[in-house]
């Protein structure tokens, strides 16, 4: 464009020309830390006069140049200058004149490490009291509302069990029926050496009424919906939206939390339900293909091998699951603060967190039915 | 308002022409037309829902308008290629109503961006730049290294405000800047504005529902209404043109106070 600004000496006079623009500004900061570096010019020693084009670019390297207290008295020392340009790096002086940099604490590697582990800690102990605390709420709320139907949301909870339970099906249909399918490939595998494929199906329906129809559904609500609660709740509460919920003399738990755990506990037993069904399916339809089971043997050897009460355990842990992903869910959604960056963080830790729940659970749940002999 | 004068005889920077915007059945602007001018501070107002966001939106290309063209620069943006566009929208500085920072971002680090994809500046010296132009939009030296989070809606004003003059810009496009101000920051603000245009030749294009900052800092002012510019032109003219919502809106309680406190003399 035009020629980039420079600094020439003329009689012990330093005098600044050309374009001091944001596209020369490398060579100029060159330039002016070099200068800088020997001694700072007194700004008489500065001839400002014929500089071409300024920018705010260049007024800070002039700045740099000659300090910002000169810069803001620039109408004493320069006064030639056109009335705009003394204005600019007036302007620029005085803003610049009482800036202090911000003040970054010094780190030490050992003491970050441990202060870190600390904190961690601590986070994780916040957040269990915190789970727990917010779980008691929940239930108290409940129980308040329970004896008043007059404050049941229930078109709130009807949108919720749309979202959450009609358009998961598919998916957890889908999914379980495809793990069916794999169950029964393995034992087909194991059992063939020892001649008892026939119990392939024992072994599909066992692990599905039992453990995989329940875990699954839970599993794929905690990254479909608990997600899907911290995220709406995180907006909200980024919004104030909770805040004027509050305000409004509203319980944001009562009118947002409670329906979406309801909607929940009623949405896991009915897709566990899908979920054992279409991983039997699954089994079955392998059994038939691979193994020559006919449908009607397998539904025989159903009906002979498996009690009832394998179906009731798996179904009785569904509300349990239900309840602490849907709780986990919000109460992440709660913890947002206003920043796009916490949303994710909070979303994150709501999946991780109601995934490990559900497994931890599940063991526990396993072993203490095991020991019942149910 | 020697500005106006000199300014009427060049090419605008910006011509908008018969610009329609349409949402569904929803129309926002039927035929507008519309010039800024070079170093000229242009004022838009019009009642809630006239549209004055939606305009400014079309303008910096963020919204592709049902009919009509909109040149920059004399060019028409949507003729351009993609890194044509990119090429001039690095000339606009945009200030959003609410900040729109980027909340994983230090201030210093929201301001240093542009400085760093753009103008090609290593870190260091992006940030140091990005500090003067925190600190030349008023704010003080510590809240560099706060996130947006940390800050009053003011100061993330200031801040935005930094952002959209990081790179120098030739056109600032102004959403109503300064609403959520104190009126002390807010006259700084208009103060700033009028020095930066005066330094940098800055050409600015201000949506506000601030009296003071018309009266102040606009060279000319167009009205927004009936889905079109009813008129744009010095603050004078447009405040006694014939129309029932300028005459409300100039002539009002308030109108009367900024006009008083702008021109103390000239009020009869």
């Amino acid at each position: 464009m035009t020629e980039p600004g420079r600094i020439d000496h003329q009689e012990g006079r330093l005098a600044i020309a050309g374009d001091w623009t944001l596209v020369h500004f490398a060579t100029l900061k060159r330039q002016v830390d070099r200068l800088v570096q020997d001694r700072a010019p007194s700004p008489e020693g500065v001839d400002l006069a014929q500089i071409a084009a300024l920018d705010t670019a260049g007024a800070t390297l002039l700045m740099k140049l000659v300090g910002a207290r000169s810069l803001a008295a620039i109408d004493d020392w320069a006064p030639e200058l056109p009335a705009t340009r003394r204005a600019l790096l007036r302007t620029l002086g005085e803003a610049m004149a009482d800036n202090r940099p911000p003040v970054t604490l010094p780190s030490h590697p050992l003491k970050d490490v441990l202060a870190r582990t600390g904190q961690l800690v601590e986070g994780l102990w916040q957040q269990q009291r915190q789970l727990l605390g917010f779980i008691g709420q929940v239930l108290v709320t409940l129980a308040a509302t329970a004896w008043r139907p007059g404050r049941w949301r229930l078109t709130s909870v009807v949108a919720q069990l749309h979202q959450t339970g009609l358009n998961a099906l598919p998916i957890v249909a889908l999914l379980t029926f495809l793990v069916g399918a794999v169950v029964a490939f393995l034992g087909a595998t194991v059992l063939r050496d020892f001649g008892a494929t026939i119990y392939t199906v024992d072994l599909v329906a066992f692990a599905f009424l039992r453990e995989f129809g329940v875990l699954l559904a839970a599993i794929l609500l905690a990254g479909r919906t608990a997600s899907a609660f911290t995220a709406q709740l995180g907006a909200m509460k980024a919004n104030e939206e909770l805040d004027a919920v509050r305000t409004l003399g509203l319980d944001p738990v009562e009118l947002l939390v409670l329906p979406r755990v309801l909607a929940m506990m009623l949405t896991l037993p009915i897709l566990t339900f899908v979920g054992m069904l279409s991983g039997i399916l699954g089994g079955a339809l392998v059994c038939l293909l691979a193994l020559d089971i006919s449908l009607i043997q397998f539904l025989a050897i159903l009906q002979r091998d498996i009690p009832l009460n394998h179906f009731l355990v798996g179904l009785s842990k569904a509300p349990l699951f239900a309840f602490l992903v849907a709780v986990i869910g919000c109460l992440e959604g709660f913890k947002v603060s206003g920043s796009a960056q916490s949303v994710g963080e909070h979303t994150t830790s709501s999946v991780v967190q109601s995934i490990f729940m559900v497994i931890l659970l599940d063991a526990i749940a396993a072993l203490f039915f095991m020991e019942m002999g149910w | 308002m020697s500005t106006t004068q000199a300014t009427t005889n060049q090419a605008p920077l910006i011509r908008v022409r018969g610009l329609a915007n349409r949402f569904g059945q929803h129309s926002v602007h039927e035929d507008l037309d519309l010039d800024l001018y070079a170093g000229e501070i242009l004022g838009v107002v019009g009642g809630s829902g006239t549209g004055k966001s939606v305009l400014l939106r079309s303008i910096v290309g963020l919204l592709r308008p049902s009919a009509g063209h909109i040149e920059v620069f004399g060019e028409d943006l949507q003729r351009l290629s993609d890194s044509e566009r990119s090429r001039i929208e690095r000339r606009f500085g945009v200030l959003f109503q609410r900040g729109a920072l980027f909340t994983s971002l230090t201030l210093q680090e929201n301001v240093a961006l542009p400085l760093i994809e753009h103008a090609k500046l290593d870190r260091a010296d992006a940030e140091a730049l990005a500090r003067v132009k925190l600190a030349l939009a008023g704010l003080p030296g510590e809240a560099a290294i706060k996130y947006p989070a940390e800050l009053s809606g003011g100061m993330i004003k200031r801040a935005a405000l930094a952002r959209a003059l990081a790179l120098d810009p030739e056109v600032l496009f102004l959403d109503e800047p300064t609403a959520g101000l104190d009126p002390i920051g807010a006259a700084a603000f208009d103060r700033l504005i009028l020095t930066l245009r005066d330094a940098l030749g800055l050409s600015v294009f201000l949506v506000t529902h601030d009296l003071d900052t018309l009266y102040t800092a606009c060279d000319r002012v167009a009205v927004l209404s009936r889905r079109r510019v009813l008129v744009a032109d010095r603050l004078d003219v447009v405040a006694a043109t014939e129309d029932d919502w300028i005459h409300d809106y100039f002539h009002g309680p308030r109108g009367r106070a900024a006009q008083q406190a702008a021109h103390p003399v000239e009020d009869p």
